[in-house]
């Protein structure tokens, strides 16, 4: 298919895409953070919900929402965007993963998330605990620290899950006792809470400045990829 | 972190909850064996009961919080949340549900009511609470008691898809009606259907309930499932359309899948080939007024 360079410089240069994994969860609340830190900046990108393969390879930046991991990983699989996922992360494109995402994104789990044959995507040197802090009644929110933002951050934790072992690779951002909350391991950013469930956007803003960060590589991902994102898409 | 600084049971929490079960599956089992297959096959969260709503019309008599006994060994077997009905107005069983370590009470209409004039008042538990609703006044009163997620009632136990579908169509019409209306008209809509005007204006401004609103009541194919989404349903409960079916591994998957693809009829075609008989289930006109439970809760 021949696209002008023109038009091609306009999907590409201009406008970044950012897909939700849709398949279960939190994920139009994920939507509309994205898209009021949009707003906050003043910069547009087009963002889509994912629920089937196809989709993740014509994305600049991919989010894991909470929701249930062992539900999602089965889907994930079934549907056959895990393999997708651990290609685009492979690419360096940005990944930010809450809660059941930072579950998704380990390389290990406790016995909770092994009794159930969780697929994970291995994404980040981690091992993680399904619900490190119990159930439900236990869930909870926090003022947390979190070492990339310059004050404290209103933290929602949803029978979260928290890092307990990390390996050199990964640079730690907030910490609960002995358990890790927030990391970042290259382009991939897991984070226990829920950012997209409060008003502040500090976080969405972080992964937002990755994202724009890489525009430049984003031309060069484009000529790699089969298929044109000039096409009609089924974002279903 | 001092532990004594962690706020638990706040609204973002309980409703936040809720919100990470759209777009799934939450089955109804009896057992840990079934909860297993529920998880296996992809549910979100399983409801645990002493028997699902099919046996209990049979059954008759007063229906009552399960036993303990049953509900420990299923928290215990599963990683998915566990819900678990308590009677309307039982407020003690749903402590005893919350002591249990279970993660969202059913305040149901398939229990006997304890209490024929009070709901229970939802907003001191730490644990969230789902309630039945038929209509928009009735959702916006639970949600004013403290419910963090409202379900269509339907008619539990029958298979007849056809009253859930009639409750998601009547509170998402009246949610319609309320768009274009001034304050004045929504304080007069707020005083006729007997609801709290601030959650009026809450769900005409947000063109949605306040809360999570799934489906429930009668489900039993994935064609009925996927029905549900379509209608506006955020997601699917369960009840005896699983445990009931010929064939429930198969059932429960299908149900799953037809939840994530509710609106790719050729996907949904491949879906429901071959996964068995459905519950044989009762016709919703064979059953008196009064022997309905959706009219249970006002």
């Amino acid at each position: 298919m021949v696209i002008p360079t023109r038009f091609l410089f306009f999907v590409n240069g201009l406008i970044m895409r950012i897909g939700v994994i849709a398949i279960q969860g939190n994920v139009s609340e994920h939507v509309d953070a994205l898209t009021r830190a949009l707003a906050e900046r003043g910069e547009y990108a087009d963002i889509v919900t994912i629920k089937h393969s196809g989709i993740v390879p014509t994305c600049d930046a991919v989010v894991l929402p909470g929701g249930e991991s062992t539900t999602l990983g089965r889907l994930m699989v079934r549907e056959g965007i895990a393999d997708e996922i651990k290609e685009a992360a492979g690419r360096s494109v940005p990944i930010l993963g809450t809660c059941a995402g930072l579950i998704l994104l380990a390389r290990e789990g406790d016995m909770q998330v092994k009794k159930t044959q969780q697929h994970l995507l291995s994404l980040m040197d981690t091992k993680v605990n399904r619900n490190a802090f119990g159930r439900q009644r236990e869930s909870f929110e926090a003022q947390l620290e979190v070492k990339v933002l310059d004050s404290s951050y209103n933290a929602v934790f949803i029978r979260a899950p928290a890092i307990v072992e990390w390996g050199d690779d990964v640079r730690v951002l907030a910490r609960i006792g002995d358990f890790v909350v927030a990391a970042e391991q290259g382009n991939v950013l897991a984070l226990a809470f829920h950012p997209e469930l409060t008003d502040d956007m500090r976080l969405h803003q972080y992964f937002l400045d990755r994202v724009f960060g890489r525009q430049g590589a984003s031309c060069q991902d484009y000529l790699r990829l089969p298929g044109c994102r000039g096409n009609s898409l089924d974002m279903g | 972190m001092e532990l004594e600084k962690l706020r638990h049971g706040t609204d973002l929490i309980k409703r936040g909850f809720a919100k990470m079960q759209k777009g799934g599956v939450i089955m109804d089992v009896t057992n840990p064996e079934q909860a297993k297959i529920a998880e296996e096959a992809g549910a979100v969260a399983v409801m645990a009961l002493q028997a699902v709503p099919a046996d209990i019309r049979k059954a008759g008599g007063v229906a009552r919080m399960a036993d303990p006994k049953i509900i420990a060994a299923i928290i215990e077997t599963v990683t998915i949340p566990v819900m678990a009905k308590a009677r309307i107005g039982h407020f003690v069983e749903a402590e005893i549900l919350q002591a249990l370590g279970v993660d969202m009470v059913d305040e149901s209409e398939v229990l006997t009511p304890a209490d024929n004039l009070y709901h229970i008042d939802k907003i001191d538990f730490t644990v969230p609470f789902v309630c039945g609703a038929r209509n928009l006044g009735e959702a916006l009163r639970r949600i004013n008691e403290g419910a963090s997620m409202i379900r269509t009632k339907g008619e539990a136990g029958t298979g007849d898809v056809s009253e859930a579908v009639r409750h998601m169509k009547q509170i998402m019409g009246e949610i319609r009606e309320l768009s274009g209306k001034t304050k004045e008209e929504l304080i007069m809509v707020a005083r006729n259907i007997e609801a709290p005007i601030e959650l009026v204006l809450e769900t005409a401004k947000m063109q949605r309930l306040p809360v999570v609103n799934f489906a429930a009541g009668g489900v039993a194919t994935p064609a009925d499932a996927a029905l549900m989404m379509r209608l506006g349903a955020d997601g699917v409960f369960v009840g005896s359309g699983i445990f009931k079916a010929e064939n429930p591994d198969r059932m429960a998957v299908a149900i799953v899948e037809a939840v994530n693809n509710f609106d790719k009829p050729d996907v949904l075609a491949e879906i429901s080939k071959g996964i068995g008989a459905g519950m044989k289930g009762i016709s919703i006109d064979t059953i008196p007024k009064e022997a309905t439970l959706q009219t249970r809760g006002w």
